[in-house]
């Protein structure tokens, strides 16, 4: 047989079936993207709270973004527990002042790490957080101790607007 | 695939036969040749088709009383089941038939199991099959989140952290299924989309899973090849017909017992509390059915190797063609092997007992050794028992063991094994 040469007609298939890839793309990505978050959602990012009535060693929580976030105010013992744990006891190792940047407001994801169940107050083996779902402990500063929890809860990106409100997102 | 060329009897038969010949098709499915040995383990694939299109005709009704809104979703259920007229009726034939579904497809797939029809040449029939069962677990999974209640919410929460597992997009894909931040009203709408695809796609799968069955034909409880049309067969109508009509209307009367008499004892009562994305139900458990992938998920304390080990748990079915290394299909033949799949029956019960536990203690070490066992067995059990067991010798036709002329004459007189 001889030798196959690219001739013209190979070179049009080819930039047929490129042409053909790039307008299937241009149609797929819409009707994918199109799951994704809705204007309509995003613009619900934001949510400002009103915490003076929350005295320490309360938790209240609040809904954000479709989840629940805590705000503890924590108590002075909370606060030396949260510090005097060692780096190296924990599996998501962070300091409690990196998390809590007032340590007396620990403003958190209430949704467990692991498979995002919302898990009770003051309870669990380091009277932290505890989840039903899988058995997953955290402790007062909300980092992962025991249990399939992979990482710490998450701190929202929060701020104080005056002494009493507090804006997250 | 009809062994004859069939020919309609009336003009217009044949008018019609010769520009569309789906009276040849129907003269296949009627005459279509079967073992005569056929047990009633054997009649579930008439129950399964039963089964779909019972949840395909309630859900078309259901769905026109039922409210895809999260604002409106739960009280259009209580709406179905108060006002509707019968729709208590048509909810709890829905909501029942599911597990009727499963329970089917479970005594399905265990008498494949047993009498190694997912063996050459029926690979392919087995592989749909296990196409068909996942896209079943979705449709169910779907489904039980509509009604909107406290586990439909948490539900479909931990599930679809399930993804969450996948590094780098796993979170991205999360955020994409539920079309925001947690799973609301975006996440309720498209499930409901695809509830109501996913039987249709089954469908398709089934006629194919068929399809696929009619190329070599049925195996049997002997297990062994046998010629087509012959003494060894019957046709399919009226013989497996009124059988499987039998047999289903034995699993009616269970069916329904369940819709009648306890509708809800298979259900979670927290779903009749309303979805409250604040509070998570004290133990969250899936529908029964699902329990022992769900005590595999929770065995592996890694969350992403956890997930694995439950998709590995489904997807290793898929391999079991060649991961049984055995030529003899049915277990009848196969002493050892007998005792090994009872072993794993036992193994899948204790999986879904412990699955409904929480995972903690005693329950979590069960669940960590069942689940050991569970790929123990089709890792290494079933392609060593290939080469090491020492089969009965299989008999030469359906007839011979009964009729005598047997080369193995204790299996002629245990006649009760085949």
């Amino acid at each position: 047989m001889a030798e196959k040469k690219t001739n013209r007609r190979d070179f049009l298939f080819t930039a047929t079936y490129a042409v053909g890839a790039v307008g299937v793309g241009a149609v797929v990505w819409p009707m994918i993207d199109q799951m994704n978050p809705d204007a309509s959602v995003k613009a619900l990012a934001s949510t400002e709270v009103d915490v003076s009535a929350v005295t320490p060693g309360k938790t209240i929580t609040v809904l954000w973004r479709g989840k629940p976030v805590f705000i503890r105010r924590r108590t002075e013992d909370e606060i030396a527990e949260a510090k005097s744990v060692s780096l190296k006891d924990l599996k998501h190792p962070e300091k409690d002042e990196d998390r809590a940047k007032n340590p007396e407001w620990l403003v958190m994801l209430g949704v467990c790490t692991h498979l995002g169940c919302v898990p009770l107050d003051q309870k669990g083996d380091y009277n932290g957080w505890f989840c039903p779902c899988h058995g997953s402990h955290y402790d007062i500063s909300g980092r992962i101790r025991k249990g399939p929890a992979p990482t710490n809860m998450e701190i929202p990106e929060y701020k104080f607007v005056d002494a009493n409100t507090i804006k997250i997102g | 695939m009809s062994e004859h060329e069939y020919t309609p009897k009336s003009k217009v038969g044949k008018w019609f036969n010769d520009r569309l010949p789906l009276l040849t098709l129907a003269n296949h499915l009627t005459d279509y040749p079967t073992p005569k040995n056929l047990n009633y383990w054997w009649t579930f694939g008439g129950i399964l088709t039963f089964c779909l299109i019972t949840q395909i005709v309630t859900g078309l009704v259901l769905a026109m009383h039922y409210i895809a809104h999260a604002d409106m979703a739960f009280e259009s259920v209580e709406h179905i089941m108060r006002d509707v007229n019968y729709g208590w009726l048509i909810r709890y034939i829905h909501a029942n038939g599911a597990s009727m579904f499963f329970l089917a497809v479970y005594i399905h797939i265990f008498r494949s199991l047993f009498y190694g029809s997912y063996k050459s040449p029926r690979e392919i029939i087995w592989i749909i099959g296990i196409i068909i069962y996942l896209l079943m677990m979705a449709a169910a999974f779907l489904g039980y989140v509509l009604p909107w209640g406290q586990m439909s919410f948490w539900g479909a929460t931990v599930i679809t952290n399930l993804f969450s597992a996948i590094p780098l997009v796993g979170e991205g894909i999360v955020t994409w299924l539920w079309g925001g931040y947690s799973v609301d009203n975006p996440t309720l709408t498209r499930f409901f989309t695809l509830h109501y695809l996913i039987p249709f796609l089954i469908l398709g799968l089934v006629v194919l899973h068929i399809w696929a069955l009619h190329v070599p034909g049925n195996n049997n409880p002997v297990g062994i090849d046998i010629k087509k049309p012959s003494k060894d067969t019957v046709p399919f109508h009226p013989y497996i017909v009124i059988k499987d009509g039998f047999a289903l209307l034995m699993f009616m009367i269970v069916f329904a017992f369940f819709v009648f008499y306890t509708p809800n004892i298979l259900g979670h009562a927290d779903n009749y509390i309303e979805a409250n994305p604040l509070v998570t139900p004290a133990h969250i458990v899936p529908e029964w059915y699902l329990l022992p992938f769900y005590a595999i998920l929770r065995s592996v304390p890694d969350k992403l190797l956890g997930v694995i080990a439950m998709l590995s748990a489904i997807l290793i079915l898929a391999a079991l063609p060649w991961l049984d290394t055995s030529k003899i299909r049915s277990a009848v033949f196969r002493p050892l092997y007998k005792q090994f799949y009872w072993i794993l029956v036992a193994d899948v019960l204790i999986l879904g007992y412990v699955g409904a536990m929480p995972a903690e203690g005693l329950y979590l070490l069960i669940a960590r050794i069942a689940t050991a066992y569970y790929f123990l067995h089709f890792l290494v059990v079933l392609p060593v028992l290939g080469f090491k067991e020492r089969t009965i010798p299989v008999p030469l036709s359906i007839t011979e063991p009964i009729l005598g002329g047997s080369p193995n004459l204790a299996t002629v007189k245990k006649k009760d094994n085949i």
